[in-house]
């Protein structure tokens, strides 16, 4: 038994932090998360909840805090958003490191310079091979269906990893859409208690946390064991979102795939984008172009074979980055590892990269169709000279 | 003067109206702080504002100096470096409460202990205002904030001991209340050689005036006249008395060398003696 909300989505996020009720919640304010923790601290001051809430004095201090908590075997989750996880840079990889299942929601903010405090992705992007999970959400609905699954996937002994759930700043966390809420009961046995494997608190086995273990110590293998854990994710993340439409009813996957199957054009994106994407490909549909949608979910680990599999029979795709690596000619993020995973590949799509709404800047169906319309125009006479191309900007 | 001091010229008029809200305090400390400008007489091009995160940190986007608005808690790394690079340049600091003393507090104490020549001035309003009300480091014991309902359980720092403690050579606090006197204050401390700290206690009426039911920004700037004490009256009184007093005045006022000051003079004697040996 379901309800139905009109949710933002930092209230969908509040919500399911709510039904998880996690040990300790350590967090400082930062636009455009904020309205999380401040929903969560009126939870835990309402005894909604029996979570320990640590308002810190950075995120610096969140993060270790979160760190702390964890290593003595709490579940630990927090939120932040652009320079709030820029400012935890250094936790991150102590987090992933230690091997703990941390689960944070960032909400994709711009960094600075200059100041913007609206939508894009060079946040957690920037955190991507920092050793966490990424998730990306179209809407307010998955940002509460992954926060739930996060848990179960960061706490599996094969992965113990943190998780960083990503949610696009206002165009989710500030706008009101529908939301099937699940019964509390049904999440509680879903995430069901932690089980750490050390504990800080085990007094009779006192575990000692990320020492210095010296010149000839055994931090290479602890690393190997680490890639072993992102690697060890992918089945773990495919079985928990199998297992996350037993109670809810929507399955999750690496990847979500739109009229993809007999498309010629496809467009690649992650986040609230797709959404506008996949009107997009509807609307080129009645006009008889065949095209079809990749919305990718799972960033960390990138499915790179998944993907070579399901696009190999593409023509061409456009594939869109919310953020830029700044490293040249080579695109964003997204396009540099699609392109990397099909190298290898016998049957490739001719990729095209789409730097758009960075710092917030919109993105409509027109814009979208016309990245579709260049990448045909560019198979057909070959006349779009660059692979990479920066979509709205004011040149 | 400080009546009729015009101080247009040193706003950009163009970026107006402010963010701020109506009965915001911010405007007040801005105010101050200009019309002190005005009757130093300094080039305007030799005024640097640098500034953090927050409501008040907006305050360097409507001047009309050279301004930086940096990043949360960091502008007094980014002034520091300013400095150090150039002496001559006036460098004052506008930062709120929780980019001072929260995310910023280890910068605070370090810029105060070097005695470096910045001036810095804090927008207290006890809460963060740009994020709607959290609780911050100068939130009241047991007062309200958006992360805090049932009130605050921290004890807040008292920045002025805070900043003597650490080492600044300049330490004052005004009101809102009084802009005229909080004028004279950002003043003196523009003209010290050192590190210059005014705590400019500052009304929020949006959010810790609205979670704390203090009326109207009228009401607050009320709270502040009957809370208020200098520290010549509050001397002759017993601590509990003035306990939840908002204690102005001039605290500190001394002379330590100055860091610029000192770096020069270590580079005079290094180019003579040839440190590199």
């Amino acid at each position: 038994m379901t309800k139905v909300a009109a949710m933002v989505g930092t209230d969908a996020i509040a919500e399911a932090m709510r039904q998880i009720n996690p040990d300790v919640v350590p967090a400082y304010p930062i636009t455009p998360q904020t309205s999380i923790v401040e929903t969560y601290a009126q939870m835990v001051a309402d005894k909604l909840v029996d979570t320990e809430m640590i308002n810190v004095e950075s995120e610096h201090s969140a993060l270790s805090a979160a760190i702390g908590a964890a290593a003595a075997g709490s579940r630990v989750m927090t939120a932040t958003s652009s320079q709030g996880l820029a400012l935890m840079w250094e936790m991150l990889y102590i987090a992933s490191g230690l091997r703990l299942p941390i689960v944070m929601t960032n909400v994709n903010r711009a960094l600075s310079a200059p100041v913007n405090i609206h939508c894009d992705h060079s946040d957690s992007m920037g955190a991507r091979d920092a050793g966490w999970i990424q998730l990306y959400s179209e809407d307010a609905q998955e940002a509460y269906d992954n926060i739930i699954q996060a848990v179960r996937i960061a706490e599996h002994p094969d992965v113990l990893l943190p998780v960083m759930v990503l949610m696009d700043g206002f165009i989710i966390s500030h706008s009101l859409g529908r939301v099937e809420l699940l019964e509390d009961q049904p999440v509680k046995n879903f995430v069901g208690t932690i089980q750490p494997p050390y504990s800080l608190l085990d007094t009779k086995n006192p575990p000692s946390f990320g020492a210095f273990d010296g010149l000839h110590g055994y931090y290479f293998e602890v690393k190997r064991a680490q890639a072993q854990g992102m690697l060890n994710a992918s089945a773990v993340i495919k079985k928990v979102g199998t297992e996350f439409a037993g109670i809810s009813g929507r399955s999750y996957d690496f990847f979500e795939t739109y009229r993809l199957e007999d498309a010629e054009y496809a467009i690649i994106a992650l986040g609230s984008a797709a959404g506008t994407a996949r009107t997009a490909v509807d609307e080129l549909r009645e006009q008889g172009e065949r095209v079809g949608l990749l919305k990718l979910r799972m960033f960390r680990p990138f499915p790179a074979q998944e993907l070579v599999d399901a696009l190999s029979h593409i023509k061409a795709a456009a594939v869109l980055d919310r953020s830029d690596t700044l490293a040249g000619s080579i695109g964003g993020p997204v396009f540099v590892e699609l392109r990397s995973a099909f190298y290898e590949a016998e049957k490739k799509p001719r990729l095209y990269n789409f730097i758009y709404g960075l710092g917030g800047r919109e993105l409509d169906i027109n814009m979208m169709k016309q990245t579709v319309e260049t990448i045909q125009t560019g198979m057909s006479d070959g006349v779009v000279q660059s692979s990479v191309a920066y979509l709205g900007v004011r040149e | 003067m400080t009546k009729t001091a015009d101080i247009k010229p040193y706003l950009r008029l163009e970026r107006y109206p402010t963010i701020w809200c109506a009965g915001c305090g911010n405007g007040q400390v801005v105010g101050a702080f200009l019309r002190a400008i005005s009757t130093l007489d300094w080039d305007p091009k030799k005024v640097v504002v640098v500034s953090g995160i927050g409501c008040s940190s907006r305050a360097s986007g409507y001047l009309n100096f050279n301004t930086m608005h940096t990043t949360h808690g960091r502008p007094l790394p980014f002034a520091t470096g300013i400095k150090l690079a150039n002496p001559e340049l006036h460098v004052v600091v506008m930062a709120g409460d929780g980019d001072t003393t929260a995310i910023g507090g280890n910068h605070f104490i370090h810029a105060a202990r070097r005695n470096i020549g910045i001036t810095m001035i804090v927008f207290n309003n006890g809460t963060y205002g740009m994020t709607g009300g959290q609780c911050s480091p100068m939130t009241g014991h047991a007062c309200k904030a958006t992360t805090a309902p049932y009130g605050n359980l921290d004890t807040p720092f008292d920045i002025c001991k805070l900043a003597e403690a650490a080492g600044a050579t300049f330490v004052g606090r005004g009101i809102t209340y009084a802009p005229v006197k909080l004028e004279s204050l950002i003043t003196e401390a523009l003209k010290h050689k050192g590190f210059s700290v005014i705590d400019a206690v500052t009304q929020c009426p949006t959010y810790y005036g609205r979670l704390n039911k203090m009326g109207s920004p009228a009401d607050m700037l009320t709270w502040q006249k009957e809370h208020v004490i200098s520290l010549e009256k509050a001397a002759s009184l017993p601590k509990h008395v003035i306990q939840d007093k908002i204690v102005t005045g001039v605290f500190v006022k001394d002379l330590r060398p100055e860091y610029t000051t000192l770096y020069r003079r270590l580079h005079e004697q290094c180019g003579e003696d040839d440190c590199h040996d």
